[in-house]
C-alpha cells in the first residue's frame, strides 16, 4: 500500500429481518389492503427489498376510522402521564433497536450508515423521549389551561429522512392526545413499517398509530378525508400548495414544511476551516436531500479564491459510494426520478454559463448516483440559484457588503433556513435578525434538536416542528 | 503593533465546537484489515519513544534505545521507531546505544518543560544537546511571553535556538517547537502559535511537553495540521507535526493518522513529517500488530516493558 | 328652518395619504335604518395593489423599530381614540343601530382593546419566545418576528370594536396591514384612518380600503407580495380566498364565531408572526 487507503467496512445487513411483503398497519394489526402491491428498492443497488401495499381510498377510510375510535375511546381519555409512558417506551425500544433501524433506513433510502446511525436514529429516539415528557405537562405549553387534542391527524412525510420525519410528526401528535394516520413516502416505506412493529412491541393501544403506504393518490385520499382534523405535511412546495387548496374552507388545521433554497453566507472574517465544514455538511449531508440545505453559498468576494480552493480540497476527501460502508460520506440518490431531476437542473447550470466542478470520484455502476458538485460563476438569475435541486449540487455566488448578502439571501420565495459565518458577534446578531428564515445557523449548519423549533417563512411553509411550538400544532388554541 | 502580531491576528478564527465536531466525525472512520496493518506499522515508525523523568538513568535510556531499534524482538519484520526522546544529558548515552541503527536521538532543550530561564541558558542547553549528537531538538516556546503579547520575543527566541541547532559541518539538528497547547488555552492561540513557530523557522510543531494536561488532543492536532497545510500553501515550505502526551492506544493512533490523511494529506503520512511523542503507545501498537499477525489477542507479557 | 348639512365624501387611506379610489367610484354608507350617512370610496383592485405597495414599503421601517417604540406609538393612538370618543360614539350608534349608551360602551371597549394590544409590543417575545435547551454546546433562541404584509378582512358587523380587534394585533408585532373595512358600516373605519393619519404611526403601516371584500379580496389573496390573510370578515368569500391564498402559501386565519367583548388570546398576534430560531455554538 503506497498510501492510506481505507478498506471497505460494511455494516452487516444481518440485523434486519425483512419480510417479502407488507400490508397496512391499521388498528394495531398488519392487514391486507385493497390496492395493488408495489416494490421498494435499494437505491444503491436497485435490489428489490420488499413489496408493500398501495393503500386505496377504502383502506384510508378504515385507518381513519380506527384512529377516530382510538382517539375518542382511549387515547384522548387517557391521563397524559399514561400516554407519556407509552412514548417513553417507544423511545427506549427505538434506542434498543437502533442498529436495525439504521441499517434498514440506509438500505431503503440510500443514505450513509454513518448518518442514519449517528444522526437520524438517535434523534428519532430523542424526539419521542422529549415529547413523552410533554404529555402530562400540556397545561404549561402556553395555550391556556387544559388544552384539548385536535383528534385524528393525517400525516404525510417525505423520503429524505423517513424515520426522523415520522418522529417529528408522530411524537408531538401523540403527546398532545391525538391519534394518527401516517403515510410514509412511496420510495421509503420500510422503517415506518418497522416502527409499526415497535408500536406493537410497546403495546400501544390499537388505532393510535396507523400506517398506510402508497404514493400520491393514497396521500391525497388521506389529507382530503373528511374524518381528519389535522393535516401535517412535509415535502415539496407544489404538493404543499395542493394540500393548502384542498383543506381551504374546512376546519382542518394545517402545518406545512416545504422546500428551501437556503443561503449560506461566509464573511471574510469567518472561522474558515469550520465554515468549509459547514458548507460541506450544508449541501452534501444526506446527498443534499435536505429541505434546509445550504444550497446557495454566498462568499464575500475578497475571500472567494481562498474559500473555493479550500472547499475543493475538502470535497476531494468526500467518500462517495456504498451507503452501508461506515466510511461513506455521500450515499446514493434516493430514486431514478430524483436523479433525473438533479441531472436536468444541473444541466441548466451548464447551459446558463455557470462553471461546474466535481472532485474525481468513481461512482458505482448500479443504483442512482450523483457526484458532489459545485457551480461557480452563478448569479441570482440562474435557475440553479432559484430552484430547489434537492441534491448534492451547490451554487456559489459572491457579495461585497452585509447589505448585499442580506438582499441576495432574502431574494427567494422560500425562507426555511440560512447560515452565517463570521467571528464578529454583533454582525451575527444583525444578520440573524435581518434574514427572513425560520432557522438561522450561525457558525454552524444543519443542526436539529427536538427542543428547537424548525420551520419556514413564506413558501417554505407554516407551523413549527420541535419544542413547545411543535406541540401547539396539535392542540386546540394553538395557532395552526 | 508589530508586523508579526498583525500577521498572526489576521489568521482566521477557530470555532471550538466546529473544530471538535470535525475531529469527532473523523474518529468514526472504520479502519480494517490491510489498512489497519499498514496504519499500525506506520504508527510504529512514527513513534518518538520518550523518557523524560528525573529518575532517568543510563540503564533506562539504553533499554529504551534497544526497544526503539527492535520494538518486537519476536518479529524481525517489525519496523523501528523514529527516535528516542530524552533530556540533554542523556543524549550521548542514547547515541552510543543506538550506534548505526536508523533511529534518531531527539533531545528536549531550552529549560524544558517550563522554558523559564534566560535565553543564554536555553541556547547553551541546546548547543549542549547538539554537541552530544542530538539529531533533533524539541524546544519549548515561552508561553509567558506569548500570553503577555510579546510575540516578537517568542519568535526571536525560536530563531536563536534554530541557530544554536547548527553543527560545525553546516548541517543543523531538526528543530521541533513545542507549543504546550494546554497552556495556550484557546484554539485561536494554538493557530497563532503554530504560525509563529513556522515563520520563525521551526521544522516541526509539537503539541505538548507531556507535563501539562491536556496534552495532545485530536482537535488540537487537527488544527495544527490545518496550519502546516495552509503554511505550505502560503510559503512553499513543509513543516511536520508531532502530537505528544496522552496517546496510548492503537485505536487513538489510527484516529490521528486518519486526521493526517484527510486534513493535511498523504504528504504528511511519513515519519519525516508526522511523529507521535509517546511511551506506552508503542506496546499497544505491538500487541495489535501481533493480533493481526497471529489472529489472536496478545497480552502485556508478550511485549517488552522498556 | 333647519340647516342644510354638508354631506361628506370620504376617501381611502393608503400610504399615509387620503386618495380617491382610482376607479372614481363611491357608494352610500347608510345608517341602521337605511338613512344616508356619507359617501365612501369604493376601493378597486388597483387601490388594493397600491395599498400593498404602501404596506410593503412601510414594513422594513416599522418592523425594525424597537418594540417599546411601537408600543408607545400604539398607545398614543389609543389616547387619540379617546379624544374622538364623541364622534365614534355617534358613528357606532348610527351604523350599528345602538343607543348612545350602548355605543359608548363599545367605544370604551375598543379603546381599551387598543391599549391592551399596545402593551403587548414589548412582551410577546418573552411569552412565546424560548431559550431552547438543546442537547449540545449551542445557544438556541426562538423568537417571534412579524410575517410581513397582512391583508385583513375586517368584520362586517362590529364596525369599531371588531375593527380595532383585528388591526391592533397585526401591527403591534411589526406587520403592516391592508384592511378592507365593513362594506355596510365603513364610517368608524374612516374616522379611525383620520386618527391614524394624525398619530405618530408611520404612513403605510395601516392602509384602509372601504369597499367590498368580495371584489378586492381575490386580488389581495393572490397578490404575491401579501404574506398573510385575516379572513374574519370575508363571509361567503372566505373559502375561495383561502384557496387563492394557497398558491402563495400565505398564512390564513379563517373566519370563526367571535365574541368581540371577550378578552382576546394571543392567537391573533401569533398567527401573524414567524418563529425564528437562531443557533450558535458555545465555545471559547
Amino acid at each position: 500500500m503506497s498510501f492510506f487507503e481505507y478498506a471497505p467496512a460494511p455494516e452487516s445487513r444481518g440485523v434486519v429481518d425483512l419480510r417479502s411483503s407488507y400490508g397496512l398497519f391499521v388498528d394495531g394489526e398488519f392487514t391486507e389492503g385493497d390496492g395493488p402491491m408495489f416494490k421498494t428498492i435499494s437505491p444503491a443497488t436497485e435490489e428489490v427489498l420488499a413489496e408493500v401495499t398501495a393503500a386505496s381510498a377504502a383502506d384510508v377510510d378504515r385507518a381513519v376510522a380506527a384512529a377516530r375510535r382510538a382517539h375518542s375511546r382511549v387515547w384522548s381519555r387517557m391521563a397524559g402521564s399514561e400516554r407519556a409512558k407509552y412514548l417513553y417506551r417507544i423511545a427506549r425500544i427505538i434506542a434498543e433497536r437502533s442498529r436495525e433501524l439504521a441499517v434498514l433506513e440506509t438500505l431503503d433510502n440510500g443514505k450513509p450508515i454513518r448518518e442514519s446511525r449517528d444522526v437520524d436514529v438517535p434523534l428519532v429516539s430523542q424526539w419521542f423521549f422529549y415529547y413523552a415528557g410533554w404529555a402530562d405537562k400540556l397545561d404549561h405549553a402556553g395555550l391556556g389551561p387544559d388544552p384539548r387534542s385536535l383528534g385524528v391527524a393525517a400525516q404525510v412525510i417525505p423520503w429524505n429522512f423517513p424515520l426522523m420525519m415520522l418522529a417529528w410528526k408522530v411524537a408531538p401528535a401523540l403527546a398532545a392526545g391525538n391519534t394518527v394516520v401516517l403515510k410514509p413516502a412511496e420510495t421509503t416505506p420500510l422503517t415506518a413499517l418497522l416502527f409499526a412493529e415497535i408500536c406493537q412491541q410497546a403495546d400501544l393501544p390499537p388505532g393510535v398509530v396507523n400506517i398506510v403506504t402508497g404514493a400520491g393518490e393514497t396521500g391525497r385520499a388521506l389529507v382530503e378525508h373528511d374524518g381528519v382534523d389535522k393535516v401535517a405535511f412535509t415535502g415539496s412546495t407544489p404538493v404543499g400548495r395542493q394540500i393548502a387548496r384542498a383543506v381551504a374552507g374546512t376546519d382542518k388545521r394545517l402545518t406545512l414544511e416545504l422546500g428551501g433554497k437556503a443561503a449560506n453566507i461566509v464573511f471574510d472574517d469567518a472561522p474558515l476551516d469550520q465554515a468549509i465544514e459547514g458548507i460541506v455538511s450544508g449541501i452534501f449531508f444526506n446527498q443534499g436531500h435536505v429541505c434546509c440545505a445550504g444550497s446557495r453559498l454566498l462568499v464575500q468576494e475578497n475571500v472567494y479564491d481562498e474559500v473555493i480552493g479550500k472547499l475543493k480540497d475538502r470535497m476531494a476527501t468526500l467518500r462517495v459510494g456504498d451507503p452501508l460502508d461506515k466510511n461513506t460520506d455521500v450515499g446514493a440518490i434516493n430514486s431514478a426520478e430524483q436523479l433525473a431531476r438533479i441531472t436536468e437542473l444541473a444541466a441548466t447550470g451548464d447551459a446558463e454559463g455557470a462553471e461546474r466542478w466535481s472532485p474525481p470520484c468513481e461512482l458505482p455502476s448500479d443504483g442512482f448516483w450523483y457526484a458532489p458538485t459545485i457551480f461557480t460563476g452563478v448569479s441570482q438569475a440562474h435557475r440553479i440559484a432559484r430552484e430547489e435541486i434537492f441534491g448534492p449540487v451547490l451554487s456559489v455566488l459572491t457579495f461585497r457588503t452585509p447589505d448585499e448578502a442580506v438582499a441576495k439571501a432574502n431574494n427567494t420565495p422560500y425562507g426555511l433556513s440560512a447560515g452565517v459565518w463570521t467571528d464578529k458577534g454583533s454582525r451575527i446578531l444583525a444578520m440573524a435578525s435581518r434574514l427572513r428564515a425560520g432557522v438561522v445557523w450561525a457558525n454552524t449548519f444543519n443542526k436539529f434538536d427536538p427542543a428547537s423549533p424548525f420551520g419556514g417563512y413564506s413558501e417554505s411553509g407554516y407551523g413549527r416542528e420541535g419544542g413547545k411550538h411543535g406541540l401547539a400544532a396539535y392542540l386546540q388554541g394553538g395557532t395552526r | 503593533m508589530s508586523e508579526l502580531r498583525r500577521v498572526l491576528e489576521g489568521l482566521p478564527g477557530v470555532d471550538q465546537v466546529g473544530l471538535e465536531g470535525r475531529a469527532a466525525a473523523l474518529s468514526t472512520r472504520s479502519i480494517k484489515a490491510a489498512s489497519k496493518a499498514y496504519a499500525i506499522d506506520l504508527a510504529i515508525r512514527m513513534v518518538d519513544l520518550t523518557t523524560l523523568e528525573g529518575a532517568d538513568t543510563p540503564g533506562k535510556v539504553r533499554s529504551l534505545a534497544a526497544k526503539a531499534v527492535r520494538p518486537d524482538p519476536s518479529d524481525p519484520g517489525c519496523p523501528s521507531a523514529a527516535a528516542v526522546c530524552v533530556y540533554p544529558d542523556m543524549v550521548k548515552i542514547a547515541k552510543d546505544a543506538l550506534g548505526d541503527a536508523p533511529v534518531n536521538v531527539a533531545s528536549v532543550a531550552t529549560a524544558f518543560p517550563s522554558g523559564r530561564s534566560s535565553l543564554a541558558i536555553k541556547l547553551a542547553d541546546t548547543r549542549d544537546a547538539v554537541a552530544a549528537g542530538a539529531d533533533e531538538i524539541d524546544m519549548v516556546i515561552d508561553r509567558g511571553a506569548f500570553l503577555a503579547g510579546d510575540l516578537d520575543r517568542v519568535h526571536d527566541e525560536i530563531v536563536a535556538v534554530k541557530d544554536a541547532c547548527a553543527r560545525p559541518d553546516g548541517t543543523h539538528a531538526h528543530l521541533k517547537v513545542i507549543l504546550e497547547t494546554g497552556e495556550l488555552a484557546t484554539y485561536d492561540n494554538v493557530r497563532r502559535a503554530s504560525w509563529l513557530a513556522m515563520l520563525a523557522g521551526g521544522d516541526f510543531i509539537k503539541t505538548s511537553t507531556g507535563k501539562i494536561q491536556p496534552a495532545a488532543t485530536l482537535p488540537v492536532t487537527l488544527l495544527m495540521l490545518q496550519a502546516v497545510r495552509d503554511f505550505r500553501d502560503a510559503h512553499g515550505r513543509q513543516v511536520g507535526v508531532k502530537p505528544a502526551g496522552g496517546i496510548r492506544t492503537s485505536k487513538d493512533a489510527i484516529k490521528y493518522l486518519v486526521v493526517v490523511n484527510e486534513v493535511a494529506g498523504p504528504d504528511w503520512l511519513d515519519p519525516d513529517w508526522f511523529r507521535f511523542g509517546a511511551s506506552s503507545l508503542l506496546n499497544d501498537l505491538l500487541m495489535q500488530r501481533q493480533k493481526l499477525t497471529t489472529g489472536h489477542y496478545s497480552g502485556p507479557d508478550h511485549v517488552t516493558i522498556d | 328652518m333647519s340647516r342644510v348639512d354638508v354631506r361628506k365624501t370620504y376617501k381611502l387611506y393608503v400610504g399615509g395619504a387620503f386618495p380617491r379610489s382610482e376607479s372614481g367610484r363611491t357608494y352610500e354608507a347608510l345608517d341602521a335604518k337605511g338613512a344616508f350617512l356619507a359617501n365612501a370610496s369604493q376601493a378597486s383592485r388597483k387601490d388594493g395593489r397600491d395599498a400593498v405597495v404602501a404596506a410593503r414599503k412601510a414594513f422594513g421601517g416599522w418592523s425594525a423599530r424597537t418594540p417599546y417604540n411601537r408600543g408607545q406609538i400604539l398607545y398614543r393612538v389609543a389616547e387619540m381614540l379617546e379624544g374622538r370618543r364623541e364622534q365614534f360614539t355617534s358613528e357606532v350608534a348610527a351604523t350599528e343601530g345602538l343607543t348612545r349608551t350602548q355605543a359608548g360602551r363599545v367605544v370604551d371597549a375598543a379603546v381599551d382593546r387598543w391599549v391592551w394590544y399596545a402593551g403587548w409590543a414589548d412582551k410577546l417575545a418573552q411569552v412565546v419566545g424560548n431559550a431552547n435547551p438543546v442537547s449540545g454546546p449551542y445557544f438556541n433562541l426562538s423568537s417571534p418576528e412579524p410575517t410581513g404584509v397582512v391583508a385583513v378582512a375586517a368584520p362586517q358587523d362590529s364596525s369599531l370594536l371588531g375593527l380595532v380587534s383585528v388591526i391592533a394585533p397585526v401591527v403591534v408585532t411589526g406587520n403592516t396591514a391592508v384592511v378592507v373595512t365593513s362594506f355596510g358600516r365603513p364610517l368608524p373605519a374612516i374616522t379611525l384612518s383620520e386618527v391614524l393619519a394624525t398619530s405618530d404611526l408611520p404612513g403605510g403601516v395601516v392602509n384602509v380600503l372601504t369597499g367590498d371584500v368580495a371584489e378586492v379580496g381575490p386580488w389581495l389573496a393572490t397578490h404575491r407580495d401579501v404574506d398573510a390573510l385575516d379572513l374574519t370578515g370575508a363571509g361567503d368569500a372566505a373559502t375561495d380566498l383561502e384557496r387563492d391564498a394557497a398558491e402563495g402559501l400565505k398564512r390564513v386565519r379563517r373566519p370563526r364565531s367571535e365574541d368581540w367583548t371577550a378578552q382576546p388570546g394571543l392567537d391573533r398576534m401569533t398567527t401573524f408572526t414567524e418563529t425564528k430560531t437562531v443557533w450558535h455554538p458555545i465555545g471559547v
